[in-house]
């Protein structure tokens, strides 16, 4: 019975690992090759079907959401563990609320936004209507962060800068923020991924015109709405794969440096 | 006096940031509520609700979501199947059995697994899964069966990891307790330490259902879409989600609102589960 279990356990754990790299492995293999210079054309075309306007719009998306998103989020962070006293009930709104929003799926921020932002705003499909939809949406990740990581400063610390005469905001901005710095970051970089990785969210409020946008009231389309919308035509599935790895890459990239920020983190609060 | 007044200024900046999830999700359900419930009102509740046909461009049209209901409970519940067992076991096995070095190398995988975009996933399910199921079970391979492997592997990470967590907190005397009157290592994990975890595992289940009923753009390219009652789960079906982005896109006037009324059912649909999952993590809390 114990030997069935372990193998039962073990299966299903080569399973799970199975499947991620096969699905990394496979996308890497093909998509690799694919990638041709003139998917890096500057403008696109039916005929090259370049992805680096896509690739521009994407760090201009990213780029302006982080910053609306992060200080609004660091802020909420900040209220909720320094300022909010215990069980005051406008704290356990606010995690409610940011929960809630966390639960949320991508496809209702989007018809929000375009209810919202693009309908009654009048933004039309634009970088701002997309840009101020995933500032909400990744909101709950970067409060969730900053709160955690501010937790995580030892109270000495603060108490030792107040005996020392300094106000609160000294002792938040000098003293605590310096050490929770690390687990703020690795929410943002999270942000980042959610923000790359977004599809139905954006669909209908930033749009998926094929240009770079011109400004923050023009259309654009993120990488991974191309790829979206190229696996949909099924015209361009070898450019679906390229667009495939550089969305891969990019999640590699961002995982690595989490981990890296996170470890750094929990090695901070064991010197202690 | 000018330290106070910033003070005080930027302790309103703090509040002011921290009420916008507030207002965030307020206007979320403003909006979608007034969007579709005069459409809900106008149609009638179980006409709309319980009706069996979605067709929006027949005259008269057309608005039954029950298609689509069915469709996201179907593909959800594939989903759970298949997700669930592997997910838990999974959990088990980086809590319990895997060495410390092997972990340092698995625990980012998951992470890696969840910060994959779900339009990857979705490539993925098309070009490798739907091949397989059409050589299997004929059709086009885009059918419940399909979307049930996607979103089954989608829910992996959440299932994972936070049923982990729930695994690693059961306190260890637990399992001590349990070694020391004679039961073998896994005897003591799946007989005392799991169920000890149970309330976290059911929270990481609910969490998960709310990834599979709200999954969109990966479902849209495996799952068929057909807007019909569902045939079998080797047939394809259409849910709430797909129904609102393939439609949205050209909808006008009542078929818009229909639309708009169908986010608001997925909406009251996520706050539900959203609602469970804050009850079953309050009282794990409390324990």
């Amino acid at each position: 019975m114990s030997r069935l279990l372990k193998s039962v356990v073990k299966l299903s754990a080569y399973i799970t690992f199975g499947v991620l790299f096969f699905i990394i492995g496979y996308i890497l293999v093909r998509g690799i090759p694919n990638l041709s210079p003139s998917l890096f054309h500057l403008e696109y075309t039916t005929e090259n079907v370049s992805l680096f306007p896509a690739m521009i719009t994407t760090l201009m998306l990213v780029f302006l959401t982080l910053i609306i998103a992060t200080p609004i989020g660091v802020f909420t962070g900040f209220y909720l563990v320094e300022y909010a006293k215990k069980g005051n009930r406008l704290v356990e709104v606010i995690r409610i609320a940011t929960e809630t929003l966390s639960g949320i799926p991508s496809i209702v921020y989007g018809l929000f936004g375009m209810l919202f932002f693009v309908v009654y705003l009048n933004f039309q499909y634009s970088l701002l209507a997309g840009t101020l939809t995933v500032g909400i949406m990744v909101l709950p990740l970067i409060i969730r962060a900053t709160e955690e990581a501010l937790l995580s400063v030892d109270d000495s610390l603060r108490e030792g800068s107040f005996a020392l005469g300094a106000g609160m905001l000294y002792t938040i901005f000098k003293i605590v923020l310096p050490s929770a710095m690390p687990g703020i970051l690795s929410g943002v970089i999270l942000s980042i991924g959610r923000i790359v990785g977004e599809t139905a969210a954006l669909m209908f409020t930033l749009g998926t015109a094929t240009k770079i946008p011109e400004g923050l009231f023009s259309s654009g389309r993120t990488l991974a709405l191309h790829m979206y919308i190229l696996s949909t035509e099924g015209m361009h599935i070898n450019e679906s794969y390229a667009t495939g790895v550089i969305l891969l890459a990019v999640v590699l990239i961002i995982n690595y440096v989490s981990t890296l920020l996170s470890n750094k983190l929990a090695k901070g609060s064991n010197d202690e | 006096m000018k330290g106070n007044f910033t003070e005080s200024f930027m302790k309103g900046i703090f509040l002011i940031c921290a009420v916008t999830s507030i207002i965030a999700i307020l206007l979320m359900c403003i909006f979608i509520f007034a969007g579709g419930i005069p459409f809900i009102q106008e149609y009638g509740f179980k006409n709309f609700l319980l009706g069996t046909e979605w067709k929006p461009s027949n005259i008269p049209q057309s608005f039954g979501i029950l298609p689509m209901i069915l469709g996201s409970i179907y593909v959800t519940l594939g989903a759970v199947i298949i997700g669930v067992p592997i997910g838990l076991l999974t959990a088990i096995y980086l809590a319990k059995f895997s060495s410390k070095r092997l972990y340092r190398f698995l625990k980012p995988g998951i992470n890696l697994m969840a910060g994959i975009p779900s339009i990857v996933y979705g490539f993925f399910a098309l070009v490798v899964i739907v091949p397989i199921i059409r050589d299997v079970f004929g059709g086009t391979g885009m059918n419940v069966i399909t979307a049930s492997l996607l979103l089954g592997i989608m829910i992996l990470p959440t299932v994972i990891s936070m049923s982990e967590a729930a695994i690693r907190a059961v306190p260890n005397s637990y399992y001590e307790g349990s070694i020391a009157l004679g039961a073998t290592h896994e005897k003591s994990i799946f007989s005392v330490v799991v169920p000890a975890a149970k309330s976290g595992i059911i929270s990481s289940i609910i969490l998960a259902i709310g990834r599979a009923i709200g999954e969109t753009m990966a479902v849209i390219l495996v799952a068929g879409n057909q807007a019909r009652m569902p045939v079998g789960i080797t047939k394809g079906v259409r849910t709430l989600t797909t129904n609102i982005v393939i439609e949205m896109a050209y909808a006008a006037d009542a078929h818009r609102e229909a639309l708009i009324a169908t986010a608001a059912v997925l909406f009251v649909f996520i706050l539900i589960i959203n609602g469970a999952f804050l009850v079953v993590k309050r009282r794990t809390n409390l324990e």
